[in-house]
């Protein structure tokens, strides 16, 4: 294996732990709106990711970093290509990081409901546009032969695309709310399970629906790098059985699916993609590949050791985090936030 | 304006902004644990209320230093696409180092800390915020490191006709002497304002003859002795770097002086108001030798001027002009080195009463000591202004010039980059205002006692 396809896959799995880490966080955040009705409950909710959403949403920063240090032409023709969607995103991520640091620090009711609906609003944003943005990774932008994007905004908001977003926001909101069944108790828990029996359906609908218009929309499966094989095929049994679990109140196994479900549905998508990053709608030889994008070996290598050695410690002391905070938040327990 | 003033603009208010938050972070992380430490230590309920109440101010001020970071980490590729493509090889590396090694640790182990007092044993949530401490230092000098290749580019190579440099030497790239002259002096220069933050609160509360006396004398104690440190050493850091930039960037240094031409023995500058276009002083007040003495510690030593400069460069990389802003870069260096004195002077005050063992301000010395809050700030603000814009018109020094690192105006266009701007310009005044007055309400509020 070259160091080029270690890094796509290194890269593929920080957004992995991104989407299934943050994906919860994010979903929670959707849900705290709507699954609350008072201000203890608001607290308690935030209190089931407090510790953690932090950490989740540095495996986006180093992914982001990665994506610099290894490919820095995908970087560089990304986010240039992408600049009003990022500044969106950043600005979501922005009212949602000071969100939970402020929200608790004044008592007024109205003060308290700006920032709620701050980490509302700062979680669908992102989940909605990565959906976009991924769907647009394998469909094509239009790139021309020097790697600059040549497109508008319009060219990102096709149906496909959309439809991804649509989906990866919902998912991540199940998987939220499975999260929350985990976390929580009594009336708290009972309403995040209603929420989760509900909200499976439409999930897992248009999770296939956008694996068949991924057929027709994209050459995912025909030009292949890779045959995902059957991980797609995993990935929805995965979500199907969700439903089942929650019926049998076994929301640690429902939780565990949906986390499988997100990781196979990545998986998925990047060996469609692989050896490329960015497909050229314009003219299929000028899209971005792991080999025209790539950084020199020295470098590769480098950073290669570094993330081999520090990312099991990291997941070492994030899991201790998890473990650590491993009770249910009661609405007795003291509320930091 | 243009796209490249507006990106420049948009690049220079963001990240000087996020470094509004930075050095109290670096500082007050290290604070905060020492307190939390001596709490273990000594069992004593007075330290936690300490820990808490100066960890309270902290995590409001973290919060927004976290929040503007992310920014910095996606903006390379959105406003300065070429630029990404050009040091992506190099610049990238230790920006990745920077979130595998850093970035994850302080914010996974903050989480810990923060929701982690009731269920830790007291030694593991003091180590939490050790760590955080740790993490925190560690992510300045990855970046400091990657910034010190765009100063002084070391550790690679650019092969004849190639479109990028590539890096050859990692250990190159870590031991750039400019590292390690500008690393001690920001870690110092968060020592300091985390210094001055607390003897500011500290003072403002013992003149107001409040409750909890002895929690603030405590403080202003730790911070007293933070301040002089720190002020001492971010003075000699600053002092060895100027040295250092004399070989690497003495155009930098001669901007920083306003001077014009090569002098031996060079004059050092109190107060200039020079002629920008006619490259000349207006008006000029100079200590015969001084800059000599700063630049060589002896008064003898010639110190090349900007003219000569001028016309070193255009021998060396083609015609163009190689001058910074002068007017910036003078009085932002100014600007620096009269805080650092005044906080040099301030913190002498703080020890001086500290060991004295007196408590009781006049309402001079408390004023003195509450304003003091700004100095490390302006300090801190000015000393990035000069490092970045004495650095112009290159981005990469002798590499890349700023101009060239802009994503095209065919991808970004001039419409989006304003917008970007209008809305960074808001969305911050909007949090700054926001976070000072939440700054305010817990300093003002002070030590919980009794719990």
């Amino acid at each position: 294996m070259d160091l080029q396809t270690l890094w796509f896959i290194i890269i593929t799995f920080l957004f992995i732990g991104f989407f299934v880490l943050e994906g919860f966080d994010f979903g929670v955040g959707i849900l705290l709106p709507f699954i609350s009705r008072d201000d203890r409950q608001r607290r308690t909710i935030i209190n089931t990711i407090g510790p953690f959403w932090d950490g989740n949403e540095v495996w986006l920063i180093t992914a982001t970093s990665g994506m610099f240090a290894a490919f820095p032409d995908w970087y560089a023709t990304l986010f240039s290509a992408l600049y009003l969607p990022v500044l969106i995103m950043l600005v979501a991520l922005i009212f949602r990081g000071v969100a939970f640091e402020f929200r608790s620090k004044r008592d007024n009711p109205a003060w308290r409901s700006f920032w709620d609906w701050s980490i509302f609003g700062g979680s669908v944003v992102p989940a909605l546009l990565w959906g976009i943005a991924l769907a647009n990774f394998i469909r094509g932008v239009p790139v021309d032969g020097s790697m600059h994007y040549t497109g508008g905004l319009l060219n990102l908001l096709n149906p496909y695309a959309l439809l991804c977003g649509i989906t990866a926001t919902l998912i991540f909101t199940l998987h939220g709310a499975i999260f929350l069944t985990l976390k929580t108790t009594g009336v708290l828990h009972e309403r995040a399970m209603e929420f989760a029996k509900k909200l499976w359906a439409p999930a897992t609908l248009l999770c296939i629906l956008f694996m068949a218009y991924t057929t027709i929309e994209t050459d995912l499966f025909r030009h292949l790098g890779v045959n995902p094989g059957i991980i797609p095929v995993f990935s929805v049994l995965a979500l199907i059985s969700v439903i089942f679990l929650l019926q049998k109140n076994a929301a640690g196994w429902a939780f565990a699916m949906t986390s499988v479900a997100i990781a196979f549905s990545t998986i998925t998508i990047f060996m469609g993609l692989y050896p490329r990053l960015l497909v050229s709608s314009l003219n299929p030889p000028w899209s971005l590949t792991i080999y025209n994008s790539s950084s020199s070996a020295y470098s590769l290598g480098l950073v290669s050791v570094v993330a081999l050695v520090f990312l099991p410690i990291i997941i070492m002391y994030q899991g201790w985090s998890y473990w650590v905070f491993r009770q249910r938040v009661t609405g007795d327990s003291e509320l930091e936030y | 304006m243009d796209t490249l003033f507006l990106a420049r603009t948009q690049f220079a208010f963001t990240s000087i902004f996020h470094f509004f938050f930075i050095p109290l972070t670096l500082g007050l992380s290290i604070f905060t644990a020492i307190l939390e430490t001596a709490y273990v230590k000594t069992g004593k309920e007075k330290y936690k209320q300490l820990t808490k109440f100066w960890g309270h101010l902290f995590l409001i001020n973290f919060a927004v230093g976290v929040v503007t970071g992310i920014v910095m980490e996606f903006q390379f590729g959105m406003s300065w696409s070429e630029y990404a493509r050009f040091v992506g090889d190099i610049f990238g590396v230790p920006l990745a180092i920077e979130t595998l090694l850093a970035f994850f640790v302080e914010s996974t182990f903050l989480g810990i800390w923060i929701f982690g007092w009731e269920r830790l044993p007291k030694t593991l949530h003091a180590a939490s915020i050790w760590i955080v401490a740790f993490g925190s230092t560690m992510s300045a000098f990855w970046i400091l490191v990657a910034n010190s290749f765009m100063q002084s580019p070391t550790g690679y190579t650019m092969a004849a006709g190639a479109s990028r440099p590539e890096l050859v030497d990692i250990m190159a790239l870590i031991f750039n002497p400019h590292v390690w002259q500008q690393f001690p002096h920001v870690l110092a220069g968060g020592i300091v304002t985390a210094g001055f933050f607390v003897i500011g609160i500290s003072a403002w509360h013992l003149m107001r003859k409040g409750t909890n006396r002895n929690g603030y004398e405590t403080s202003l104690k730790f911070g007293a002795i933070f301040a002089f440190i720190g002020t001492v050493v971010v003075i000699l850091a600053g002092h060895s770097q100027m040295q250092h930039l004399l070989k690497t960037q003495p155009m930098k240094v001669a901007a920083a002086e306003a001077l014009w031409e090569s002098e031996n023995p060079a004059s050092f500058s109190l107060f200039t108001i020079g002629d920008e276009e006619g490259l000349k002083d207006v008006f000029s007040i100079r200590v015969p030798k001084l800059l000599s003495f700063l630049a060589y510690n002896s008064f003898e030593g010639e110190v090349r001027g900007i003219k000569n400069l001028q016309k070193e460069y255009e021998v060396q990389y083609g015609p163009g002009n190689y001058m910074p802003s002068i007017v910036t870069s003078y009085w932002s260096f100014r600007v620096m080195a009269g805080a650092g004195t005044l906080m040099l002077l301030i913190a002498l005050l703080a020890l001086y009463k500290v060991i004295r063992e007196s408590y009781t301000f006049s309402p001079v010395t408390g004023a003195l000591l509450f304003w003091s809050i700004l100095l490390p700030w302006l300090a801190n603000s000015s000393g990035w202004l000069l490092a970045e814009m004495g650095r112009q018109p290159w981005l990469v020094f002798g590499l890349l010039k700023t101009e060239n690192g802009l994503s095209p105006v065919s991808v970004v266009s001039r419409g989006e980059m304003m917008i970007s701007l209008a809305v960074f310009v808001m969305l911050y005044a909007a949090l700054a205002v926001t976070d000072f007055l939440l700054m305010k309400k817990y300093a003002v509020a002070g030590i919980e006692s009794g719990e």
